[in-house]
């Protein structure tokens, strides 16, 4: 059975927005729709059938079941499109590409669509544990005296509600903390961090001014650019922000750790005959990816590895496969959770030691052109709606390779995606000469 | 015995005192307890360009199981270089950056000076300690390497070379927290015989040893059977003599070296019999009620012997503290003979019987006085010098044989002798030192253990003071 290309046709996602601000009252289903809405539009996908559409969200309502199916249902998309949802951190919304895509190439479907949505705003808050189970117990419990009596034993601490936590279970550190440690451990300045996300703002801000994202963002609520980015940042402005992370001694701010943020996004996907028959063109082939994990906690046998190291383990998996080298790429995009993590990881990529001693190779993978690192600007400036970033990311590489690309001289570009619990997904990506 | 001052000090209010007062603040000094590693906690890596050991210092770490960091520095190819090595050696490294902030600590720094051949490049020192001397945790160790005086090839090299004295001198009376720092000269050949050394000099075996030199000569033969060596039983099937074995410093040296596996034999004084029985018979060991200084005792210890002898360990000595004007000659007579003449006549008597096994270590105690001089002790400190003497000129004929001889020289150990001292001049003694503490009588056991070790032939002609890096003669 010979796998089919998978093309990548074009992708749509509303600004993200700051937590607790312009999307305040706004739900995932609502930002959810708002994103396959404006895709529909813009693909003329009125009535259509799709093979399937796979989101997901990190922080969602219980009473979200079916999260992406209701979404799909508030569309235009024809209502018989089925749907499903994920959920893996921030490798959400990469991983749904990975699936959509996988189906494609297997023959299973011709088309779909992958997405995400996050909110930090309208947060899920769970009923306080012991009041869950004194209700659950006053629910089981026959007889309205016995149920009486229960409640009788209801205190006011009870009332508090637990609110969900940016902790990894099993380490009980934020995630900014456990970067912290990989910055501190991988020797990351914080001018370096500084300078990273500076040139993140500035290069998403001179993609919006050329007009990069005309048709990559619709407008939603009132904003009509990710409400993060500032266009006027520069390392000297970022260098005067107090540390968050690490201690006094620590080397992340505000400033160069993403914001908590709420948005969608959505990137369609097809097989090269749906596009031809519909006239659409393709923006770029979707060839290789690959997940890895790590050992964050130290249980294993092996060495206790950084959280959000997975990416560098994950990479060379992938590479091996294609048959490429790093320095093979046009474009890296790389996912900007903190800048550290950006850097940690492309040291890891550059030392002698992580390679032979974690990764089993003899040479290093190398130093990238950092020229060529999230041209378009990247989380930092973005924002990170935990399961909207893998869309914005997928979307933003295909339009630069179809924009760098042609035929004699195809462009190739790689997708980096950092996530919660020690993981981490990486894709390659080819423009349509290639 | 204890020290007072010392307890009350780390103590919480005592210790606010002290500080306030500006009173010295002795540090509790790790020591060795069996089946410690190495060095508990992460050791930090570095070369001066062009240096000559890094590979060899790798693996010698590497298998000593020590947890590395490397230096990253991005502007220059070299912090590269050092993980290149360290990758080549299939070991792991954290990555450190002074400049990147972080928690990062380090038990160990050390750093391989031998690329140094010009005084303009003692900078390379600057670049490596400013940043991470503050981040050496208590009991933390320091070790820079550089080249043996006669193994420079230029003026310059040796004036650089011979600037890191300075340099390590200096830092080990700054570092403080109970930390040591050590200048090792390793001669051209002996890069593959750092083992006992680096790793005597890393662990808390080295607790009381600071601001020493020590010189590592090409060994003649590198002992083939160290491959299948047990560095926890190194000494195993070997027979050790102790002479004044009975207590103090000898009890401790003769317990050291049976924890490290060898048979012992200790000496001591027929006067002394029934508490160098007890010694020898917690040790498992064996007992010889002889007087070092009779006439028929070499010839006794050759017979004794014949059948080889692996260490030899010249304790035994007396103080006879008089000044010279009031000192009558039989009281300078008697302690020379004892503590050096007695030596002699013993050491010639098993090498002219072929009792000294080829990869023999003949150890001497000598003594912080005979490098410092010390009033009332004319007698004493010219026995001990004479000891120093002895080392240096035995050390080229036993390196013939694949032996060594080397000189310990204590400084102000706790001992029955120091606790009958009067409160100031003990004091004093303590307090003098780098450490701001005396020694126990186990830190100079465990120098001797070092230099009595198989892998110690590159060990050779050394006199290295167990001392905290004392004021006196420094």
């Amino acid at each position: 059975m010979n796998a089919r290309r998978v093309a990548v046709l074009g992708g749509n996602r509303i600004p993200f927005a700051r937590s607790n601000s312009a999307y305040a009252n706004v739900s995932n289903h609502d930002m959810l729709t708002a994103a396959l809405a404006g895709l529909v539009e813009r693909f003329a996908l009125d009535g259509e059938l799709l093979g399937e559409v796979v989101a997901g969200a990190v922080l969602k309502h219980p009473r979200d079941r079916d999260l992406t199916r209701e979404a799909v249902l508030s569309t235009r998309l024809a209502p018989q499109t089925p749907a499903y949802d994920i959920q893996q951190a921030c490798g959400t919304g990469l991983e749904a590409v990975i699936l959509v895509a996988n189906k494609i190439a297997l023959g299973q479907i011709d088309v779909g669509i992958a997405g995400g949505v996050d909110t930090t705003s309208d947060a899920p808050l769970a009923l306080n544990e012991s009041l869950r189970k004194l209700l659950l117990e006053a629910n089981r419990t026959p007889g309205t005296l016995g149920r009486l009596r229960l409640l009788g034993r209801l205190r006011p601490g009870q009332i508090v509600p637990e609110i969900p936590r940016n902790a990894e279970p099993r380490t009980g550190l934020s995630m900014g903390e456990h970067c912290a440690v990989m910055a501190s451990e991988w020797g990351v300045t914080r001018a370096d961090q500084d300078e990273l996300a500076a040139r993140s703002h500035q290069r998403m801000a001179d993609a919006y001014e050329r007009g990069f994202f005309d048709d990559l963002v619709t407008p939603f609520e009132g904003l009509d650019r990710d409400q993060n980015m500032r266009a006027d940042s520069t390392p000297e402005k970022l260098a005067k922000l107090r540390p968050v992370f690490g201690g006094e001694q620590g080397t992340m701010t505000a400033g160069n750790s993403t914001p908590l943020s709420d948005g969608a996004s959505a990137v369609l996907l097809a097989s090269e005959e749906w596009a031809r028959e519909r006239g659409l063109p393709v923006l770029a082939y979707f060839s290789h990816a690959q997940t890895a994990a790590v050992d964050h906690v130290g249980n294993g046998n092996g060495k206790r590895e950084g959280l959000l190291m997975a990416p560098a383990y994950a990479m060379p998996k992938m590479l091996d496969r294609a048959g490429l080298s790093l320095d093979e790429f046009d474009f890296y995009e790389i996912h900007e959770a903190f800048a550290a993590q950006v850097l940690c990881t492309l040291r890891a990529w550059e030392d002698p030691v992580f390679c032979r001693e974690r990764l089993a190779r003899d040479e290093p993978l190398g130093p990238i052109d950092r020229e060529r690192l999230n041209v378009n600007g990247g989380s930092l400036a973005a924002g990170h709606p935990f399961a909207a970033t893998g869309g914005r990311i997928v979307a933003t590489l295909a339009k630069a390779l179809h924009e760098r690309g042609s035929a004699t001289s195809p462009a190739r570009g790689v997708v980096s995606v950092c996530a919660a619990a020690g993981q981490g997904v990486v894709a390659v990506m080819e423009s349509a000469g290639a | 015995m204890s020290d007072r001052y010392a307890q009350l000090v780390r103590s919480r209010p005592g210790g606010m005192l002290a500080r306030r007062v500006g009173l010295p603040r002795p540090e509790a000094l790790e020591r060795y307890r069996a089946g410690d590693p190495v060095i508990r906690g992460r050791v930090l890596l570095g070369d001066a360009p062009g240096g000559e050991l890094l590979e060899a210092l790798v693996g010698a770490l590497g298998a000593a199981r020590c947890e590395l960091a490397t230096g990253l520095d991005a502007s220059s190819p070299d912090g590269d270089r050092v993980r290149g090595v360290v990758a080549a050696a299939g070991l792991d490294a954290t990555v450190f950056n002074p400049e990147a902030g972080g928690e990062q600590r380090f038990k160990g720094l050390v750093f391989d000076a031998t690329g140094i051949a010009d005084s303009t490049e003692l900078v390379a020192l600057h670049a490596f300690f400013h940043g991470s001397v503050r981040r050496v945790e208590r009991s933390g160790r320091v070790i820079v390497l550089g080249r043996t005086q006669a193994d420079c090839e230029s003026v310059r090299q040796r004036t650089a070379q011979r600037a890191l004295e300075g340099f390590t001198r200096s830092l080990g009376k700054e570092i403080g927290k109970g930390a040591t720092v050590q200048l090792v000269l390793v001669a051209k050949g002996a890069q593959q015989a750092m083992d006992s050394t680096l790793r005597f000099l890393l662990s808390p075996r080295s607790a009381y040893v600071s601001g020493q030199v020590i010189e590592l000569s090409s060994p003649a033969t590198i002992a083939d059977d160290l491959d299948g060596l047990d560095w926890e039983r190194p000494l195993d099937g070997r027979t050790a003599l102790v002479t004044g074995a009975s207590r103090g410093i000898g009890e401790a040296i003769a317990t050291a070296l049976a924890r490290e596996g060898a048979h012992v034999v200790g000496l001591d004084v027929p006067a002394l019999a029934d508490e160098l029985c007890a010694v020898s018979k917690r040790l498992d060991g064996e007992a010889l009620e002889l007087d070092i200084t009779a006439a028929d005792t070499p010839a006794l210890l050759a017979e004794r012997f014949a059948g080889g002898l692996d260490v030899v360990v010249h304790n035994a000595g007396v103080t006879r503290d008089r000044t010279l004007a009031k000192m009558p000659t039989e009281r300078w007579s008697e302690l020379i003979d004892i503590n050096l003449s007695s030596q002699e006549r013993v050491d010639d008597a098993l090498l002219e019987a072929g009792a000294i096994k080829a990869g023999g270590r003949i150890v001497c105690v000598s003594s912080m006085s005979a490098v410092a001089g010390n009033a009332g002790q004319t007698n004493y400190a010219t026995s001990k010098a004479g000891v120093i003497g002895r080392a240096l000129a035995l050390a080229p004929v036993l390196a013939e044989r694949g032996a060594t001889i080397n000189a310990v020289a204590p400084g102000f150990i706790e001992t029955q002798m120091t606790a009958a001292m009067p409160i100031p001049i003990r004091e004093a003694g303590r307090r003098m030192s780098s450490l701001s503490q005396g020694g126990l009588p186990i830190d100079v056991a465990e120098a001797i253990a070092w230099f009595a070790h198989p892998a110690s032939g590159a060990v050779n002609g050394n006199v290295v003071r167990v001392c905290g890096q004392n004021l006196l003669g420094a």
